[in-house]
């Protein structure tokens, strides 16, 4: 019986069939899309940075040739071919740092919107398969989240803890993130349950979570991607906000944003300090942004915001 | 009575495009005299809209460029003139009313702004006084209660309505002459009679020259004077309405007149023209109609006919209109 | 009209609840441990910390402190400093002038730049302006405010020294924060201005207008630009969240004595009640905001009058 089932689902599956021309589609326009394609290249090399780290860092980034072997000449030394972004107090060399800074970033990044994901895709698939209630306090929650400044909240979310750290952080923007992957998945979802394939996979006894996965997900893939990466971006732009502040990521942790902090004690005497770190961070996220909005215009150009 | 007032020759509008040069208007010719109503008909693709763009010089350059020809308003080449000397005939002396009155209206002002905005800008009349004016105008073209009318914004009014208050704008300054885009295409087929009746008496009282742009002979039958039918940025038929209808030389003309639905719902005679407008670049080399004339000759496919003067007042491009009966 | 404006001011009133409870939360129920000990640090004496939870209510049971906290607010009532013992929301109402004044003039930048960037981008559409704008919007949106500042500091406080590193109380000290924090917006704000303008200049009505005769600028400052700003007026809204949050980095950046830096200075100093009641304060600024260009869709787009 159930096998029958599974043959009459796949047949009337007609989302999936309809999915994969769009995806190539969509490829093939991002393709001819210039500053997509940018922003592509910024996030490869910024992934590649990250993965092979070790083999780009010249130096350990937590070695402090001052603290630990009392080289105090090492201290503060501008730019050289040894130290192409010069070195902190510390000795450290801040090119390593930067290299490493990397790793945090896109940890930051991929780390929250994992949460952000396991959070919103169940919490917008509940309210719009059941409505009701729970669509009402799920979509409250949503408004209350969203009017929330994205700063603000996370500032106060990282208050409360006495030892902030980088995996505060993660949690931090991770709990704040969801709303706007619930309200897609939630309108989605609305949208794809009167239709008539849903009604009869419905009828044919799938259950819901199969439904909702099997149909409702892979059809709303577009906007998640794009509210993804531009999510990535933002919680990047957080962390290092926050590090910046003094709220986030604490020393020796090699984040941008806490090296940003530490530079603006040297504007006047070693500004190259600032330099490289924010520049980091501009690459960075101009990548993600790029990238962001050229899928947002190939996937839905509909979708602006 | 033969003055004319708008004369148009060899007009050429190319789009210049990725793919290639569009002639979307390629050598059109026609007159309209005052008071007299011009209809050109065509499908879409013909040519026919960019025609009346040209006049008023509304095609978005670039792509669009009006490369050769002139346009004749009572005897001066409105091509010769600066962009600020022709604003002041455009809306002035010369107004068009557009195909679709639902988007054609600015959805922030009220009505009564937007026709007393030409007023101000043509006739010199303060704000108050081109609000009264335009309450007139209104009450011409028939919208109830102009007075409270006046201070409503378009998404009050239905698509009837506000088409009332485009012809009430473009009538507003008196134009010689009046461009009607396919001006009751998105209308029910009620509210567009009565637009046309409109359209009759106004001309009648103003003396207005009208040139209409249809896609349907039925319009064309009920108000115009004169029929130019254009396909593939060509005029290739050119005569008065009445000759037109009853003995049409190019097919193109009879297979339109064909496809016109008639009230005896007599749908044996429905026969819509084979085949659809090619896109810009497939048309035949020939003939631009060959690929769908039933008449068609190898000569129709390698040769571009050229326009000829069948009898006094009609012209026609057609290699073998002599040969062809076509008459009903 | 008027029902208009109630009903979505009576909309925002539970989401203000909503924002109040979860700082509740966070603050009084999620700190590990007793807030004044942790606030007071080591040299706290247990008499005098007994005084000061009795004097805040805080041994009371949780839903009446809950109940106490959510009725103060509306009554203007934000709890009292642990460290300074003052009512935050008097302490709050100093720094906000500086605030104020900082978001306002940044927002003032913004807006005249990016709608002018924006109108001139969209007029000529792939010119080398509309370009460098663009290209200039997309750097301007991936910038860290802090960063910006930092880097306008080195320029015109610390090279070119026309300026001042930071600080309050004159025109030059507000010049570069204000930039700062208004490069980010205006960024924005450009690249929704263009591409709404690009949209707007493309209907039928723009075509109408040009029939009419009207000057191209009448055109496009009169009938199109007039209809491009009803989306560029939610962007301005939904980037205000950004804005306020960049205030907080801004004014740590410059020295800024705002409301902002009150709050990271509360963080640091673990005032808890100090710290609950400028984010709730800075979060229902920017609902009222919020509902502020939710009412001026009403002005600018006489078509939600009626709905």
């Amino acid at each position: 019986m159930s096998s029958v089932n599974t043959e009459i689902e796949e047949n009337i599956n007609l989302p999936e069939a309809k999915v994969e021309s769009p995806w190539k589609d969509a490829w093939r326009r991002l393709k001819k899309n210039k500053m997509a394609m940018i922003g592509l290249v910024i996030m490869v090399a910024v992934v590649i940075v990250a993965v092979f780290a070790p083999f780009i860092a010249p130096h350990d980034p937590f070695y402090s040739p001052v603290m630990e072997d009392g080289r105090t000449e090492l201290s503060l030394i501008g730019p050289t071919w040894n130290y192409p972004f010069g070195t902190d107090r510390l000795g450290r060399d801040l090119f390593s740092r930067v290299v490493y800074g990397t790793r945090i970033s896109l940890m930051v990044g991929i780390i929250t919107q994992m949460i952000a994901l396991s959070i919103g895709i169940p919490l917008g698939a509940l309210a719009g398969y059941y409505g009701g209630w729970v669509d009402e306090i799920i979509s409250y929650l949503i408004n209350v989240f969203l009017a929330f400044p994205f700063i603000l909240f996370a500032i106060a979310i990282m208050s409360v803890f006495q030892d902030p750290g980088i995996d505060k952080v993660f949690i931090a923007l991770g709990i704040i993130s969801w709303p706007g992957l619930a309200r897609i998945v939630r309108g989605q979802v609305m949208a794809l349950k009167e239709e008539e394939y849903i009604e009869a996979a419905k009828s044919l006894g799938a259950n819901d979570a199969r439904i909702i996965f099997l149909h409702v997900i892979p059809n709303c893939l577009a906007p998640i991607i794009v509210t993804v990466t531009l999510g990535v971006a933002g919680a990047i732009l957080a962390e290092a906000g926050l590090s910046f502040l003094g709220l986030g990521a604490q020393p020796p942790t090699p984040s941008w944003g806490l090296m940003l902090s530490t530079g603006r004690a040297y504007l006047r005497s070693n500004p190259y300090m600032m330099w490289f770190p924010g520049l980091a961070i501009m690459i960075t996220i101009l990548g993600l942004n790029l990238f962001g909005d050229g899928l947002r215009d190939v996937l839905d150009p509909k979708m602006k915001d | 009575m033969s003055e004319k007032i708008l004369e148009v020759n060899n007009l050429k509008t190319h789009f210049f495009i990725n793919k290639g040069v569009v002639k979307a208007v390629d050598g059109v010719s026609f007159s309209i005299n005052k008071g007299e109503t011009l209809g050109i008909v065509g499908e879409s693709g013909s040519g026919k809209s960019v025609t009346s763009s040209s006049v008023m010089r509304l095609i978005p350059t670039p792509p669009g460029k009006i490369v050769d020809g002139e346009i004749l308003f009572k005897g001066e080449n409105i091509l010769n003139k600066s962009m600020d000397e022709f604003r002041k005939i455009r809306g002035n002396e010369i107004a068009m009313i557009f195909q679709e009155p639902m988007t054609s209206l600015n959805p922030v002002y009220t009505i009564g702004d937007q026709i007393a905005e030409a007023i101000q800008l043509h006739q010199g009349l303060d704000k108050k006084e081109a609000l009264k004016k335009a309450v007139g105008m209104l009450e011409k073209v028939g919208i109830p209660a102009p007075e409270d009318r006046v201070h409503e914004h378009p998404h009050q009014l239905s698509g009837g309505m506000r088409q009332r208050v485009m012809i009430a704008m473009a009538l507003s300054c008196n134009p010689e002459l009046l461009i009607a885009d396919e001006p009751t295409t998105a209308l029910d087929v009620t509210i567009q009679a009565q637009i046309l009746e409109l359209m009759r008496e106004l001309r009648d009282e103003f003396n207005t020259a009208i040139m209409l742009i249809t896609h349907d002979l039925g319009v064309i039958a009920e108000v115009a004077d004169k029929v130019a039918v254009m396909y593939g940025g060509r005029v290739v038929e050119q005569t008065d309405v009445k000759t037109l209808f009853k003995n049409p030389k190019h097919p193109y003309t009879a297979g339109l007149i064909n496809s016109i639905p008639t009230l005896e719902g007599d749908s044996g005679r429905l026969e819509p023209i084979e085949g659809n407008v090619p896109d810009p670049f497939s048309f035949p080399e020939g003939c631009k109609f060959a690929n769908r004339c039933p008449f068609a000759t190898d000569e129709c496919m390698t040769k571009e006919p050229q326009l000829e003067k069948a009898e006094k007042g009609h012209d026609v491009r057609c290699h073998r209109w002599e040969n062809l009966d076509l008459k009903k | 009209m008027l029902t208009y404006i109630i009903r979505k001011s009576f909309m925002a009133v539970p989401i203000l609840i909503g924002i109040a409870t979860i700082t509740f939360l966070l603050n009084f129920v999620f700190v590990p441990g007793d807030p004044v000990r942790i606030a007071m640090g080591n040299h706290g004496d247990p008499a005098t910390i007994e005084m000061i939870r009795e004097e805040m209510g805080l041994n009371d049971p949780l839903y009446i402190q809950y109940g106490r906290f959510v009725g103060n607010i509306f009554r203007g009532d934000l709890g009292i400093s642990y460290t300074t013992r003052r009512p935050v929301f008097e302490m709050i109402m100093e720094r906000l002038p500086a605030t104020a004044m900082l978001a306002v003039s940044s927002m003032v930048i913004a807006i005249l730049l990016g709608v002018t960037a924006g109108i001139i981008s969209a007029i000529k559409p792939n010119s080398i302006l509309d370009y460098l704008f663009m290209t200039g919007a997309m750097i301007g949106v991936s910038m860290p405010v802090y960063w910006l500042g930092l880097i306008l500091i080195v320029i015109f406080a610390v090279n070119l020294n026309v300026l001042p590193v930071g600080g309050y109380g004159t025109f030059a000290h507000l010049v570069l924060p204000a930039i700062a924090l208004g490069v980010r917006q205006a960024a924005h704000i450009a690249r929704m201005t263009r591409s709404s303008m690009l949209e707007v200049i493309d209907k039928d009505y723009i075509k109408t207008a040009r029939a009419k005769g009207l000057s191209e600028k009448v055109v496009v400052i009169k009938h199109a630009l007039r209809n491009a700003l009803i989306p560029v007026i939610t962007v301005i809204g939904t980037q205000l969240g950004y804005l306020l949050g960049g205030t907080v980095l801004t004014e740590v950046t410059f020295s800024w004595p705002g409301v902002g830096r009150m709050a990271i200075d509360a963080v640091n100093r673990r005032d808890f009640p100090l710290i609950q009641g400028t984010v709730l304060f800075l979060a229902a600024i920017f609902i009222v905001v919020n509902l502020l260009v939710d009412l001026s869709y009403g002005v600018l787009d006489p078509r939600i009058r009626y709905d």
